[in-house]
């Protein structure tokens, strides 16, 4: 069988599965967040919590709630990290204030950018009792923004938006948990390692000597990978063999990063009370998925034809298309966990993982935030189609007035506008130039990767960029905070402008939201307003590195 | 604006409760269901698929090695010359790429035009325990000779520690070497004389 082959078939059999449990567990979700009774185990979180599941928050209580837990995640992590030292099971982790804070921000914000090395700079402890739970708790956030969002567009009465701790605890006990305990055990039948175990010294075969790693490594990766975290446990993350040993551990990594942010268009569909409308995101993300997954191949297996056919950074065990097919998957959504080291990768191939980034991570994006991102296109798309052919925009019936699309337009400029101003700065001052590895396109791409992963809560690297300075720290976890934060505050105040109106009936004045046109110019909206605003950036990186 | 700071702190204490609450499910239990799943039905593989000769542990089948001497096998290039305490790839690109490979070629005798992809470029994780079989068959001939064994019984040895694609199509046909190495040494071990 050839390389095609068999590439081609290792899609079909992900998409495959995909297709069939995003049904399910698309209208499993949708069950999740609009039932009215609550689970005797969330009665006790919330009894312990000292929260009433009964009470409705409008958007601005809802966006505090997130706020304030997420600040409090920070502290409580940095605090655990600053302390690992006199903590049980040091084992002489330690890391720098600045390095500290940047990775609490990081796992907080679902983007777990690591500027240290997962063997040194933390502790088993840390990782296990800090990082792990951070990995089921930010997703669970993202989830309740976007399930917030939904509301805001089809309820018809009222000013609520739902109650933050209820979608968190539900999304947690009734989609996270039960998925990622399965899979952590399918990751341990397939050779991850979860044990408790120090690191110990062996003398190999040839008389040399070789550190075995030990950890709870099964249940963070799992967790790592279905919450679209993406923090590794060792340095070289999914490619390191401990986490990711083999062909079949691969392919379910990378169905587990895509399931939850695949089966959500299911879930708009059915809160909407009409699924055509859910099959017109799924169609959108799908179609951007399948445009960039093919961009990503297409130059790694060119690149695959040369002496070195493609393999400096790549795993053997896994060869190149799935390797393109991770990579591709890992930056469509905010997982940024790496299976091969995306600086290696071919001009075109590493430049359309990060394009993959700028376009916003819509396809399909993260836990959440990659449905109410798309949903943000959406309502970009119906502003300016209405503009076109002159119809009153709207969305599901809600009227897009002045302050939705507003709120929608400042919302979608905050990554590029952190991302342009911190690569621009840190090239031009220039106060990173020395931490590059590579010179040229190659190094500026670098750079520009650096930022472009946390501003979009990705998290994955062009790894020969030395991060960990106190300057590309701050700006770096500065990035993920407000690429993080700042959005979530606008989509939950579009939510609460939403929320408010009726739902207008259809007319033969509205324009459809579910057709095939549509989706198409959903598409063409999305690739426009990442290509214009990134082209030239990209034309002096991995455009002009293609070119030489 | 006050009534906000209000709703910030009060919404702040209970996410400090949801923390503590999330903390003990999610940092201490969860994982501590899955490390006894492991010891039920993945005991081997949760302790990292150690491989022990006479009882003393030489390493993991799933962790490549660094093979010193022309009667072993060799592995691929490492950027962290497999030592276990760091892992990671070179993440070199371009022309540096290319004098590296050069150095990686001329370490191992080959000609960076007719080698094996695998056998001039490092891993993702500097610990990839497998080589191409076209890597395997190259060094037949040297182990063969420095082993002092026939070439076709060390040729046969590499045709049987070839792994295919799992399920048929799921990743690259590969051989590990630690197994082959190992297989190696049994060899030369039930050899009569």
């Amino acid at each position: 069988m050839s390389d095609t082959v068999s590439g081609l078939l290792t899609i079909a059999v992900l998409v495959a599965a995909l297709a069939v449990v995003h049904v399910p567990l698309g209208t499993w979700m949708a069950r999740v967040f609009t039932d009215t009774k609550h689970w005797r185990i969330e009665r006790i979180v919330y009894r312990l919590v000292r929260v009433d599941p009964g009470s409705e928050q409008r958007w601005v209580t809802y966006a505090v709630a997130v706020i304030g837990f997420s600040v409090v995640g920070i502290v409580l992590l940095l605090a655990m990290i600053l302390l690992q030292g006199v903590l049980p099971f040091a084992r002489g982790a330690a890391m720098n204030v600045d390095t500290a804070l940047n990775t609490a921000v990081s796992f907080v914000t679902n983007t777990n950018w690591q500027s240290y090395a997962g063997e040194s700079g933390v502790s088993p402890l840390v990782q296990t009792v800090g990082l792990t739970v951070q990995n089921f708790v930010s997703p669970a956030v993202g989830l309740a923004v976007a399930v917030a969002l939904v509301r805001g567009l089809v309820r018809s009465s009222g000013s609520e938006l739902g109650n933050f701790w209820v979608d968190l605890v539900r999304g947690l006990f009734r989609v996270i948990v039960p998925i990622a305990l399965i899979g952590a055990v399918v990751l341990l039948l397939g050779g991850v390692i979860q044990n408790l175990t120090a690191p110990t010294t062996v003398t190999t075969l040839s008389g040399g000597h070789q550190v075995v790693q030990g950890g709870l490594v099964a249940s963070q990766e799992a967790i790592k990978e279905l919450g679209t975290n993406g923090g590794g446990y060792f340095n070289a993350n999914s490619a390191h063999p401990f986490e990711n040993p083999n062909p079949l551990t691969n392919l379910v990594e990378i169905f587990l990063l895509l399931v939850i942010p695949f089966s959500l268009p299911r879930t708009y569909g059915v809160m909407a009370g009409d699924r055509r409308q859910g099959w017109t995101v799924l169609g959108f993300m799908t179609t951007l998925w399948v445009l960039m997954l093919t961009v990503v191949t297409w130059s790694e297996v060119h690149a695959a034809s040369g002496p070195l056919g493609g393999m400096e950074g790549k795993e053997l065990r896994f060869g190149v298309w799935p390797s393109a097919l991770f990579a591709t998957s890992t930056t469509a959504t905010s997982t940024g966990a790496v299976n091969s080291m995306h600086e290696s990768f071919s001009a075109l191939g590493g430049g359309g993982a990060l394009f993959n980034m700028m376009l916003g991570e819509l396809s399909p994006g993260g836990v959440g935030t990659g449905l109410y991102s798309a949903l943000l296109v959406a309502i970009l798309t119906v502003f300016l189609a209405g503009l076109m052919v002159g119809r009153t925009p709207e969305l599901l019936g809600k009227q897009i007035g002045r302050r939705e699309i507003t709120l929608t337009a400042l919302a979608v400029l905050v990554m590029p506008t952190l991302v342009l101003a911190f690569t621009g700065i840190g090239m031009v001052a220039p106060l990173v130039s020395s931490q590059m590895l590579a010179t040229g396109p190659h190094g500026l791409t670098e750079v520009m990767y650096a930022y472009t992963s946390a501003a979009n809560n990705n998290g994955s690297a062009f790894a020969g960029f030395s991060a960990d300075t106190p300057y590309t720290n701050l700006t770096l976890a500065l990035c993920m905070f407000l690429g993080r934060f700042a959005p979530i505050v606008l989509v939950l105040a579009l939510a609460g402008s939403l929320v408010t109106q009726r739902r207008r009936p259809v007319t033969a004045g509205t324009l459809p939201t579910h057709t095939p046109t549509f989706i198409g110019l959903f598409v063409g909206v999305a690739v426009i307003v990442g290509g214009l605003t990134f082209f030239p950036a990209l034309a002096l990186g991995p455009l002009a590195e293609a070119l030489s | 604006m006050n009534s906000t700071l209000n709703a910030f702190v009060k919404q702040s204490w209970a996410g400090l409760r949801a923390m503590l609450v999330f903390t003990v499910l999610f940092g201490l239990l969860y994982p501590a269901i899955v490390w006894g799943v492991g010891q039920v039905v993945a005991r081997d593989q949760s302790t990292g698929s150690l491989v022990s000769v006479d009882g003393t542990v030489v390493g993991s089948s799933l962790v490549g090695q660094q093979w010193t001497g022309a009667q072993w096998f060799w592995g691929r290039p490492s950027a962290s010359a497999y030592s276990g305490d760091t892992s990671g790839g070179s993440n070199l690109s371009g022309s540096a790429l290319s004098e590296e490979v050069a150095k990686r070629a001329s370490a191992v005798g080959l000609d960076p035009t007719s080698a094996p992809a695998d056998a001039l470029t490092a891993s993702g994780s500097g610990l990839d325990p497998d080589i191409s079989p076209a890597y395997a068959e190259s060094q037949v001939a040297r182990v063969a000779g420095a082993r002092g064994l026939p070439v076709q019984q060390v040729a046969d040895l590499v045709a049987a520690h070839t792994k295919g694609r799992v399920a048929g199509f799921l990743g690259e046909p590969r051989v590990n070497v630690l197994e082959l190495n190992l297989a190696l040494d049994r060899l030369v071990a039930s050899r009569p004389g």
